[in-house]
């Protein structure tokens, strides 16, 4: 087979079925008796199971394999679910992971898995025997016998069928190894039986051995008046079939268990329901056997990121085309043609949404690892912690959402780490002995904001303060004037990062200027704020790019520069008369506050082709809390823009922040606010 | 015995700057493009023209002529722009005109002579002689480095 050919879409399938069973298996943890959850969990090992085995990935397939007897025992409640046994699980998982890594670096995905695998059987094995319910129905001892339990409904089903002289049995069908179309041997199973009985529920259910989602063996339970020998000849007619156990339910023993039994929760079966789906399957089914994988996912495809933007620029160029077809037919006046173009221009609209929120993923893709790490962070350090993830659905360019993890591992180290104090030291405080981590993610005009928040200790200002001096990074005077703002600032510096020297202080700090760094390489900016003893948030402002971004277009000279728009407070026009002057810095009073004016025309050294107006069109923006009042010759009106980088030869023009390309092909530069305002 | 010389062509393509003839190998370039509409950066090196839209991708534009110190002249129907690839980065150089492909066998290459006409020999790779021609092969590496550019940038804001 060619491996390679699949290897990428097994390396992304199994890190998404790794992913979902960390996520479902935090779940089961605070829900353990739920039994849906454990079959999510029991789907993912499955398929991950065969895949791995199609692949040739063996130490994957025994782990995978062995983790799902133990998840067997669970949703057939032989096995509790205990922390032990979670811890156990979550490690087979790490193992898995430590694996699809492998793979995915080119490795074999080799690991020594005896060990976990040996703890799963002990597990298995261990609480299987001790645990074996008092009702229990058959001899079947097979290491892999699923316990049958029966409902309320079911037990009613039996008794009432016994009492009208028809034998409950169970009957235990085992396939051939060497079966090739398991599910139709279920149907042709299944109408054998009907013929002599009603069917009334089988282990796995129907649905499941339809999808033939079973090893080689499963269950059905049976009311008929037929004799066991009459109806294991009967099956036994069915070709593949290795071997049928029946066993005769005694109703007696079904009331005592009735009691015990709680949770009875595998679906009933309607004979009629089992034929008619069967019947489809083997219609349907079939001829789809090798889809399956594809079918199991979710409805979409990977494509490579180039390729997106090979299409996004492709694109563009189609918008400058249309823009000029748009010209010629205003200038042809042709009815006709002006319709088709117009018509040409909404559905390049719509395709131009399409295209950049292709790029688009839910930052839920990063955040998914962290309830996982956080339990596992927490369990070290023997801190009591509960991670609340807010806005996981927020989109973010998958450029950056590649890029942002790393950062955000790093905060959330430092907050459980650092931030959320013992256990008892918080009670002391009087605060809930549980540390509340919170990440959150939101959209705020075109950035997208991640906080990390903690209700921890809070910085400590001085301890900061007294490493940032000893490092020489501030002065022992300087020291006093600081702001809280600015010594917090002081953990980012790199100064301030080894960890002997933070960890006797604060605890902050250790390699935040990493992610400062990080954070601002994808045009963004990440601040801290603290209240001691309450706790501490990190926000990280990141921007969309590539993205449509609103901006205002504005004339200069002959020029066309775009501003942000999340940067402008307003725009208004003004009377050379009310320019003050302040310094020999030219201001303007603006609704009570004195705002600097910066003529662009002269900052940009546009050459100057128009003559000076008695009236001045005026940009303002802001940085934070300060303003300035951009000088411009006309403004052009706001649009929706695609930000374009300026290239690696032009990486860092001052109070440039980027490109687009307008409808008629040309550049236009984005103008940087935060740079133009100190 | 002829394949052994082909290997040992290096081709390339031709354009003038001035009065002279100038080489960059084919490998390097991308295409060649009439003059757009070139957007002017501002606080950037003389010699920096803007950036013009390329086919979606915004590509920094770069006046040979400036860079090496050769008085300027306003575009013409002839001149061009030579798309070249250096590392990761993609620069048009304007010149005056590019029509010619050639292969130039390797040992008619020299090395640059210690002083070309004003223009630095860092820049050069070679010069090949080619009967009456005489070509100056340049060194885009040296010409495009960017940190160069920074450095230049620096000192205009120094200045």
């Amino acid at each position: 087979m060619e491996r390679n050919q699949y290897l990428e879409m097994f390396i992304d399938e199994s890190t998404e079925h790794l992913q979902a069973m960390n996520t479902n298996l935090l779940d089961l943890e605070k829900n353990p008796q739920d039994l849906k959850i454990v079959n999510e969990i029991f789907r993912s090992a499955h398929t991950l199971k065969g895949m791995a085995a199609t692949m040739g990935y063996d130490d994957l397939a025994s782990l995978t394999h062995q983790m799902e007897n133990v998840l067997d025992g669970i949703r057939n409640e032989n096995i509790e679910t205990t922390t032990k046994l979670m811890d156990v699980v979550f490690e087979s998982v790490d193992d898995l992971e430590y694996m699809v890594n492998d793979i995915a670096d080119g490795g074999e995905g080799k690991k020594d898995v005896t060990e976990v695998v040996a703890k799963l059987e002990q597990i298995e094995n261990g609480e299987e025997t001790t645990n074996e319910p008092s009702g229990s129905l058959s001899p079947l001892n097979d290491s892999e016998a699923a316990e049958v339990s029966y409902d309320d409904f079911e037990h009613t089903v039996i008794r009432q069928s016994h009492e009208q002289g028809f034998t409950p049995m169970q009957i235990r069908i085992s396939l051939r190894e060497d079966v090739i179309l398991k599910a139709a041997r279920v149907f042709m199973v299944f109408e054998v039986l009907e013929q002599v009985g009603e069917v009334i529920k089988s282990l796995p259910a129907v649905d499941k051995l339809e999808e033939e989602d079973f090893d080689l063996s499963f269950d059905v339970t049976l009311v008929t008046k037929t004799g066991a020998e009459e109806v294991k000849s009967r099956v036994m007619k069915v070709s593949e079939i290795e071997d049928v156990q029946i066993t005769e339910i005694n109703v007696t023993d079904i009331d005592n268990e009735e009691t015990a039994n709680t949770q009875g929760d595998s679906p009933e079966i309607q004979p009629a329901e089992v034929k008619e789906e069967a019947e489809n399957q083997l219609q349907v089914k079939q001829p789809e056997k090798d889809e399956k994988v594809s079918q199991a996912s979710n409805k979409t495809i990977r494509v490579n990121i180039d390729r997106l933007d090979s299409l996004m620029n492709l694109f563009e160029e189609l918008v400058i085309d249309r823009g000029r077809l748009e010209q010629i037919s205003k200038d042809m006046k042709s009815a006709e043609l002006t319709e088709t173009v117009e018509h040409m221009s909404r559905i390049s609209g719509d395709l131009q949404n399409i295209i950049l929120n292709m790029r688009m993923v839910p930052v839920e893709q990063v955040f998914n690892r962290f309830p996982r790490m956080v339990r596992g962070l927490a369990k070290d350090l023997n801190k009591k912690i509960r991670l609340e993830i807010i806005g996981a659905e927020t989109e973010l360019d998958r450029t950056v959402i590649d890029e942002i993890g790393d950062p955000l591992v790093h905060l959330l180290r430092n907050s459980i780490d650092h931030g959320i104090e013992m256990p008892a030291e918080r009670k002391q405080a009087g605060k809930n002995d549980e540390g509340h981590i919170t990440l959150k993610a939101y959209h705020s005009g075109n950035h997208v904001f991640i906080e990390v928040a903690d209700d921890g200790s809070g910085v400590n200002r001085e301890g900061v303060l007294r490493k940032a001096i000893k490092s020489g990074i501030v002065t022992e005077e300087n020291s006093h004037s600081m702001t809280d703002r600015q010594v917090y600032e002081l953990l980012f510096s790199s100064g301030l990062s080894t960890t002997d020297v933070i960890s006797d202080v604060s605890g902050r700090g250790v390699g935040l200027d990493v992610v400062k760094n990080k954070i601002e390489s994808l045009g963004g900016n990440v601040a801290v704020t603290s209240k001691p003893g309450q706790g501490t948030t990190f926000s990280i402002q990141l921007p969309l790019t590539l993205s449509i971004i609103s901006v205002m277009l504005v004339e200069v000279q002959k020029e066309i520069y775009a501003i942000p728009l999340s940067s402008i407070i307003e725009t208004a026009i003004i009377k050379k008369d009310d320019i003050m002057s302040a310094h020999n810095q030219k201001v303007i009073d603006f609704r009570g506050s004195v705002v600097p004016l910066i003529d662009l025309t002269h900052f940009f050294e546009v050459p100057v082709t128009k003559d000076e107006d008695d009236y001045y069109s005026i940009v303002i923006v802001r940085k934070g809390e300060k303003m300035a009042a951009l000088v411009v010759n006309s403004f052009i009106g706001q649009q929706e823009i695609v930000l374009k980088s300026l290239g690696n030869y032009l990486n860092s023009v001052f109070a440039i922040s980027g490109a687009t390309i307008l409808g008629n092909g040309q550049v236009a530069l984005i103008v940087d606010c935060n740079a133009l305002i100190k | 015995m002829s394949e052994e010389v082909m290997t040992q062509d290096v081709k390339v393509i031709i354009f003038q700057l001035k009065d002279e003839e100038y080489g960059v190998e084919v490998e390097q370039v991308r295409s060649i493009e009439r003059v757009l509409h070139i957007t002017r950066v501002p606080s950037t090196p003389d010699f920096v023209e803007g950036v013009i839209n390329l086919r979606g991708v915004v590509t920094p534009i770069i006046d040979l002529r400036k860079r090496f110190d050769i008085e300027g002249i306003d575009h013409s129907e002839a001149t061009r722009v030579i798309i070249v690839t250096v590392g990761e980065m993609d620069v048009g150089l304007v010149v005056d005109s590019a029509n010619d492909v050639i292969d130039i066998p390797k040992d008619a290459i020299e090395p640059p002579p210690e002083v070309v006409g004003g223009l630095e020999a860092a820049y050069i790779r070679g010069v090949a002689k080619l009967e009456k021609r005489l070509l100056i092969l340049l060194n885009l590496d040296k010409v495009l480095n960017p940190d160069e550019l920074e450095d230049i940038q620096e000192m205009e804001r120094d200045a």
